[in-house]
């Protein structure tokens, strides 16, 4: 987000990255004018609904797209100071995998089913650093001990179909780390998961994002989880960032209507049972013909005619590192709302 | 857990639907039996919202199932509003469906593609001649205004031109059409994003009101099953652990299985960030289904397990007003201290 204060670049430098789709009704934009900074060592949580853009933005960033797919040439994804979008196709085979990986949402399907999991998992490290058989097996019984995969002799033989969910996607992400990226890229990497997994999950790429200092993205609709283990935090709404900041000023400070919403419509185990939830009413914008303003005017409970002229810009709230798609941020109303309330409340700390 | 007992089946109201000793197996090939569900028992009154909740393969979508009797359940009694469903030839058996119906997870393959909205949700009607093109019209309309879908536009429209949530809603106004006394929803939310997902839970709590329904709640998600229940019971392995009121059971798990789902939820608020590893805790695959553990089900990932629990199945016990559970060492608390672990066992 912010701009350079320090001198070194930062890793991942995203600048009003578009993507659009053909679509027999008109090109769709699914990511919109997107800009965004990631520093070694720092976990940024994407967050927004289906169709929001979310996944449309890592794969532009990763260089994974449909062949239908439109990127307009004004758009940077600078990585290490080099533009992915340059890349010619053997340079990236070495690209993907030693500088960015990514671990999918669904492990079944990212996962060869008739490859027994050595193969698959020694694959990369033999292709990119070369390792012969011995050694790249070696690797892998290494790389398995780190994610914390029970017998893993006994796995390498196996094939994903006698592993759990769970266990997959351990494999999974694995096979991202063989060849120690730079950033890693998990989009849902937890979605398909019961909740204990995903809780062994997260746990696990946060400790080894710790270890390695790599950057991770962490792709998500679930805000508990971004909560949890982010260091900052990307608000997604119609292909566009419409509130980013670091994690615990986006959860004290939450300047965006739709970010407001979005926190008010989940069932939390810590509300009373048969709290009714705040849904936000309408649907997600048409992407092929957007609104016209702000693209959540439509459902906002803020809404003046003034949201509908132009799309807001993103601005800072209250610090520099904290932005807002909308011209009346929520930070504002809340500060004249606790002006008032505050001598009420003594013994409110 | 292990769960065999009867304690927390409620004797002083006749319940509209009562499940006992309900085993559901299906054929594994040569390895054996998948004992998907091993001789529970559970009663929901009228009017009542009963929550199922655990991790996939607890057995929960297959006790929905079996309440539904699609396929019949291997051996237990299903009673719905004194008819014993499971006692019941194919023919008396279809002519009370009408009773009781299901809403599922993926609601878009549910409908069928080729069909108009007013078609699919007049069927049932229509099958069972339930008045004349007028009044099943009309009560089409009815139900399709109630579950927030406007009739003049939706009705000749197909499923494919609707969002994940529009076809949760046409699923079900289809539910609703024929008045049950029951409706089972297998995950109904699990598919949608939650600003949709708050949108068919508040839906399904007007109808609930509006019609005096009864449901069964199938869920994983435990923040949704607490907001929907006024009684949830907590599975593992084809038997039930816990079963309580969800403002007793969430604030204090007596199961330590329920104690572990509760603390894996990842919490929206970054200031109650535990960083402390489940790591250790969790690592364990649940046990298969096919060669469930001795004892208590729970016990190989169980951090209080010890060698009683490898010997003996835990009885469904109460421990506070409304609360079972069924442990030996249930979780130490001191709001539930009056039923310590040391207190009796085997009610039996």
């Amino acid at each position: 987000m912010s701009e350079s204060t320090n001198p070194s670049p930062p890793l991942l430098r995203v600048r009003n990255l578009s993507t659009g789709f053909e679509t027999p009704r008109g090109l769709l934009w699914a990511v919109d004018g997107v800009s965004f900074d990631l520093d070694q060592g720092r976990t940024m949580g994407v967050v927004g609904e289906s169709g929001s853009g979310k996944s449309v933005l890592v794969r532009t960033v990763m260089n994974l797209l449909a062949a239908n797919a439109v990127v307009p040439d004004d758009g940077e994804v600078l990585f290490r100071g080099r533009n992915v979008r340059d890349l010619d196709a053997i340079e990236e085979r070495h690209f993907w995998g030693t500088e960015m990986a990514m671990v999918f949402q669904d492990p079944m399907t990212s996962l060869n089913p008739v490859k027994r999991i050595g193969r698959q998992l020694t694959e990369s490290i033999r292709f990119h650093l070369g390792l012969d058989d011995d050694a790249a097996t070696e690797r892998a019984l290494e790389l398995m001990n780190q994610v914390g995969i029970p017998e893993p002799k006994k796995r390498l033989r196996q094939y994903p179909h006698e592993l759990s969910g769970g266990m997959r996607q351990r494999v999974v992400i694995a096979i991202a780390l063989s060849c120690s990226p730079k950033l890693l890229i998990a989009d849902e990497p937890t979605t398909a998961l019961d909740v204990t997994v995903q809780r062994q999950i997260l746990d696990l790429l946060g400790r080894i994002q710790r270890e390695t200092d790599m950057a991770m993205i962490l792709i998500t609709h679930d805000l508990g989880v971004v909560a949890s283990y982010t260091d900052e935090i990307a608000v997604m709404y119609g292909g566009q960032i419409v509130e980013h900041a670091a994690t615990s000023d986006l959860f004290e400070d939450l300047a965006h209507p739709y970010t407001e919403a979005l926190l008010a419509s989940i069932p939390r185990i810590d509300l009373p049972s048969h709290a009714r939830l705040q849904a936000i009413g309408g649907r997600p914008p048409d992407m092929v013909a957007p609104p016209p303003g702000c693209r959540f005017a439509p459902r906002c409970a803020y809404r003046t005619d003034e949201c509908e002229a132009a799309i807001p810009e993103l601005i800072s709230v209250a610090d520099r590192m904290h932005t807002c798609r909308c011209i009346r941020p929520l930070v504002s109303h809340r500060d004249v709302a606790e002006a008032v309330v505050a001598p009420n409340r003594p013994g409110s700390s | 857990m292990a769960g065999v007992g009867e304690a927390h089946l409620r004797t002083d109201s006749t319940p509209l639907l009562s499940v006992e000793g309900l085993v559901v197996e299906f054929p594994a090939g040569r390895q054996g039996v998948v004992h998907a569900v091993s001789g529970i028992s559970f009663d929901v009154l009228e009017g009542e919202t009963v929550g199922l909740v655990g991790e996939s393969g607890c057995g929960k979508t297959s006790t929905g199932r079996a309440i539904m009797q699609a396929p019949r359940p291997t051996s237990g009694s299903v009673t719905l509003d004194g008819t014993d469903l499971a006692s019941l030839d194919a023919k008396s058996l279809r002519r009370i469906r009408p009773d009781f119906q299901m809403i599922l997870q993926d609601s878009i393959s549910s409908l069928n593609p080729r069909r108009k909205v007013k078609d699919i949700v007049a069927r049932g009607l229509r099958v069972w001649n339930r008045g004349s093109r007028d009044e099943i019209d009309a009560k089409v309309r009815e139900v399709l205004d109630a579950v927030g879908l406007d009739p003049e536009v939706v009705g000749s429209r197909r499923p494919h031109q609707f969002s994940g949530g529009q076809c949760q809603r046409i699923c079900i106004a289809r539910a609703l059409v024929l008045d049950p006394k029951l409706i089972v929803c297998d995950e109904p939310v699990s598919a949608l994003d939650v600003s949709v997902q708050a949108q068919i839970l508040n839906i399904l709590r007007d109808m609930k009101e509006r019609y005096g329904l009864t449901l069964l709640f199938i869920s994983h998600d435990l923040g949704v099953v607490k907001n929907v229940s006024d009684r949830v019971i907590v599975m593992y392995l084809g038997k039930i652990c816990e079963v309580g009121s969800p403002d007793v059971l969430y604030a204090n798990p007596a199961h330590h299985y329920t104690e572990l789902l509760i603390e894996s939820i990842p919490h929206p608020d970054p200031s109650a960030r535990s960083r402390d590893d489940l790591f250790g805790r969790t690592a364990v695959d649940p046990p298969s289904p096919i060669d469930p553990p001795s004892g208590c089900r729970f016990r190989t990932r169980c951090p209080a397990a010890q060698e009683r629990c490898r010997d003996e199945e835990p009885q469904i016990r109460e421990i506070g007003p409304g609360h079972f559970v069924a442990c030996h060492f249930p979780v130490e608390r001191s709001a539930n201290a009056a039923a310590g672990p040391g207190g009796d066992i085997a009610g039996e």
